[in-house]
């Protein structure tokens, strides 16, 4: 079977082949060599070496300090959203009426498109701030907390179907037996829901570590990056870099270079991770 | 506790509950009704309700469709989502059945590679790819379909093929026997067999494309808008921001969203929760 199936590779393989060496492959191989070159339009590259990369750092402090944003944002994040989330898996699995209903609710932002989001809070933001006659451009503090509070809105009910479904997959018989030994509620969840429920934090932990670090959306539409740069994240300096003037181009691309090996990074962490518990996790 | 205490406990729970929900709902409801007030009421007081003297009805809607084009912006994002997601499921699908069954050098290198492109982010690769996209033409609504493939290929792959190993041969074997080529295989026997997984990768797609921005605003953005652009647009540099046409915008952009969950929310939480493995 394998040998007749061979031969048809052009009918089942090559449209996914040429559609992701077009979009995916060849832009990727371009872009690590452009990073080494100075260029305006793909076809006028020059080799400089490694100046670029220097001049990320040299030039201006953008890129650090969008590095220190990102980092603070996503720390704050993850736990925040893992707290929300898991709090209301808790409360979500112990069959209160409409339990359905309230599910639908805490997961629908999830859909909602990250520049539709930004703008939705905007608007919300900006008016609680309007009493104190500020709005969310006037501090980097606000459009930090503005985001914050946009990703818990957006991504705790996602991580929170994931919890729903790890606390759900507790055999009754261990919390039954933890109750005849006269387990207090706050033992039962130390010492029998945690345990069992980690493979799931190990998962909600990355997924929302990935999304916050690499978040743009969100970041252009909410604050744009004001006051001046200092709430740009990574994927919006990379942007500004390229699109906000001419001539920078081969200094953006370095820098997405850059934020690549990070997520590539983070990605290689999570594989460790979820590799480690494979064997509790089946 | 006693059984009264356990039901007041309930109730309490219950109503903090409810609380939660309207404080999740709350954004939505304040841009619909901010929606339905003059624009220059908007920014001042977004919580007050419309009044009499506030009110314009449906103005706004006029205002935002007539001002970005939304009509045709849902046109675009409708024939992209679609098209493009279609276009995924089969492909990636028949590429997947493939490369697990066929056990060549080739098809295992490719399937790595396909992989690791769900670990690129997208910025690494937006100014070169949406430049190659122009210099072979396809930046228009057909050629982004194709670029969506190659993007969404890595994921899309990657799920099929973990349920493609789960399909005994022996079926194929079978089916073989019986005098079927592979590709009648494929559509008679294999691809019905991985319908709950293209059901769940149809979805993770749509939600990806439909709310896409970056990646059709640089390929196709200064010629089509798709309703992100749209928004976007109408936030754009150009004179002062007219609030009540965004108000509007906003809210016509999250109705599809709201139908489509409402209509097929089972598939949508099964299919993102089995999606948790992208980062």
């Amino acid at each position: 079977m394998q040998k007749t199936l061979r031969r048809y590779a052009a009918v089942f393989v090559l449209p996914t082949a040429v559609a992701f060496t077009v979009a995916f492959l060849i832009p990727f191989l371009m872009g690590i060599y452009l990073s080494f070159t100075e260029f305006t339009t793909v076809t006028n590259a020059k080799w400089v070496g490694f100046s670029n990369y220097v001049r990320v750092f040299r030039d201006s402090s953008d890129f650090t300090n969008a590095f220190w944003f990102t980092a603070k944002f996503t720390v704050v994040s993850v736990v925040l959203v893992n707290l929300f989330a898991f709090s209301l898996a808790m409360l979500l699995t112990r069959g209160i009426r409409g339990t359905n209903v309230f599910r639908t609710v805490f997961f629908m932002p999830n859909l909602i498109g990250g520049i539709v989001l930004g703008y939705i809070w905007q608007l919300i933001i900006n008016g609680v701030l309007s009493w104190f006659m500020v709005d969310i451009t006037f501090s980097a503090s606000y459009g930090f907390w503005g985001l914050v509070i946009l990703m818990n809105w957006q991504l705790t009910g996602y991580m929170m179907i994931i919890y729903i479904a790890a606390i759900q997959n507790i055999p009754s018989d261990l919390l039954e037996a933890a109750a005849i030994d006269g387990a207090s509620p706050r033992q039962v969840l130390r010492n029998v829901i945690l345990p069992m429920v980690m493979p799931a934090v190990t998962i909600c932990t990355f997924l929302t570590l990935t999304n916050s670090f690499k978040l743009f959306d969100q970041n252009f539409a909410l604050t744009g990056g004001a006051p001046g740069r200092e709430t740009a994240m990574l994927a919006l300096d990379i942007y500004n870099t390229f699109y906000g003037r001419v001539g920078y181009e081969g200094m953006g691309q370095s820098k997405a270079v850059l934020f690549f090996i990070m997520v590539a990074a983070i990605a290689y962490l999570q594989l460790r991770a979820t590799r480690d518990r494979e064997v509790e996790n089946v | 506790m006693t059984g009264k205490e356990k039901k007041a406990a309930r109730r309490v729970l219950f109503v903090w509950l409810v609380f939660l929900a309207a404080v999740f709902v709350a954004p939505i409801l304040v841009v619909l009704l901010n929606s339905f007030k003059g624009q220059f009421y908007i920014t001042d007081e977004p919580f007050r309700l419309p009044t009499a003297e506030t009110f314009v009805g449906l103005t706004n809607y006029a205002a935002g469709i007539a001002k970005t084009g939304f009509w045709q912006a849902f046109g675009y994002s409708l024939f992209i989502t679609v098209c493009s997601v279609g276009v995924i499921v089969l492909f990636t699908a028949m590429t997947a059945w493939y490369i697990t069954r066929v056990k060549s050098r080739p098809a295992r290198i490719f399937y790595y590679l396909l992989v690791f492109s769900m670990i690129v982010p997208f910025q690494m690769v937006m100014f070169t790819m949406s430049k190659l996209a122009n210099m072979l033409g396809l930046d228009n609504p057909a050629g982004i379909v194709f670029i969506y493939l190659g993007f969404g290929a890595g994921l899309s792959v990657f799920l099929f093929s973990g349920f493609v190993r789960a399909i005994p041969e022996e079926i194929e074997e079978a089916a073989m026997i019986d005098g079927c080529n592979p590709i009648q295989m494929f559509f008679l026997v294999v691809f019905p067999m991985l319908r709950p997984t293209a059901v769940t990768i149809a979805i993770l797609n749509t939600m990806w494309i439909w709310n896409d921005y970056l990646l059709p605003y640089l390929v196709i953005g200064n010629k089509y808008k798709t309703i992100p652009i749209a928004v976007q647009y109408l936030q754009g540099g150009y004179g002062s921001r007219d609030m009540g046409a965004l108000m509007a915008l906003l809210v016509l952009s999250i109705v599809p969203i709201i139908v489509f969950y409402l209509t097929c929310q089972k598939h949508i939480i099964k299919g993102v929760a089995a999606g948790a493995v992208k980062g």
